[in-house]
């Protein structure tokens, strides 16, 4: 509508997984020492809300930035059905050798989502439990908040 | 630079419908969302305003004035209104998040007299938000 005003459109859904936070380049003593709780064997889980932001112009005739229901398939598709009940260690690829801390989590749902062709991805934020959340706005400053 | 937010709530109905398309294009593209006797949601807006204290009252923006600038701008204009019928700055617009955000954007933009409005953000609900920045300073901190 403007260039004067930037106008995002951000969207929360919800999935549950478990993790181990363990690193195969590491002893026994530095994994226990550095995640704690974390690195137990047996993984523990959390309930995650990703909230993802998108920009981009509003198109007059629907008054949105992109169609919600496109945006809500593909994170669906690319997010929620790859995560929700998994074991993310086990069951998500990108895991296998990369520790699925939730900065990495935050990572690989970015670049599962950097094609939605309707709007750009400025954003991807992540908050593990209600207390701790996490950010990755891929090489676009524009979308840190920092 | 300091960054000061005040929050407030508000409730309205709106509906989604295009005039200039058919009534099965308004239906695929609005979804539930074009009942033609509308729906309502309890929205909650952010505003935040950066700025400089001041030195002798240690304030960005009294927030005082802003909660009146809210109340005057904001809750009398769409507290329980009709937002395609009620409030003339959204006419020929769809009443959707962004839309919305916009015209709060440019109510408040002129009223905020000390500091500067940085950041807008309307919840239609609490899964789906619209963000509002002055363009070029999408993050906080660049102004």
């Amino acid at each position: 509508m403007s260039s004067t005003l930037k106008l995002e459109l951000g969207r929360r859904y919800r999935f549950s997984a478990s993790h181990r936070l363990h690193s195969a380049h590491l002893s026994e003593e530095e994994n226990n020492r550095i995640f704690g709780k974390c690195n137990n064997p047996y993984g523990h889980g959390h309930n995650y809300v990703v909230e993802v932001s998108v920009s981009g112009d509003v198109d007059p005739a629907t008054g949105m930035i992109a169609n919600l229901a496109d945006l809500d398939a593909l994170v669906q598709h690319q997010v929620l059905d790859e995560f929700d009940r998994k074991s993310l260690n086990d069951d998500v690829p990108a895991f296998r050798d990369k520790v699925p801390t939730t900065e990495n989590v935050c990572i690989e749902i970015f670049r599962r989502l950097k094609s939605f062709p309707e709007a750009k991805l400025e954003r991807i934020r992540v908050e593990e439990t209600g207390k701790n959340s996490f950010e990755y706005a891929g090489d676009n400053p524009e979308g840190n908040r920092l | 630079m300091v960054l000061i937010t005040r929050k407030i709530e508000f409730s309205a109905s709106h509906l989604y419908h295009n005039p200039n398309l058919s009534a099965e294009e308004n239906r695929r593209i609005f979804g539930k969302c074009n009942n033609p006797h509308g729906h309502g949601h309890n929205y909650t807006l952010e505003v935040t305003v950066a700025g400089e204290p001041d030195p002798v009252t240690g304030m960005v923006l009294d927030l005082k004035e802003l909660k009146e600038i809210l109340e005057r701008e904001v809750m009398q204009r769409m507290d329980h209104r009709h937002l395609n019928y009620e409030v003339p700055e959204l006419a020929g617009q769809i009443p959707t998040c962004e839309n919305i955000a916009q015209v709060l954007w440019r109510l408040l933009d002129p009223k905020i007299t000390r500091g500067r409005l940085h950041h807008v953000r309307l919840y239609e609900s609490p899964d789906l938000f619209a963000d509002c920045y002055r363009n070029g300073a999408a993050a906080a901190g660049k102004q």
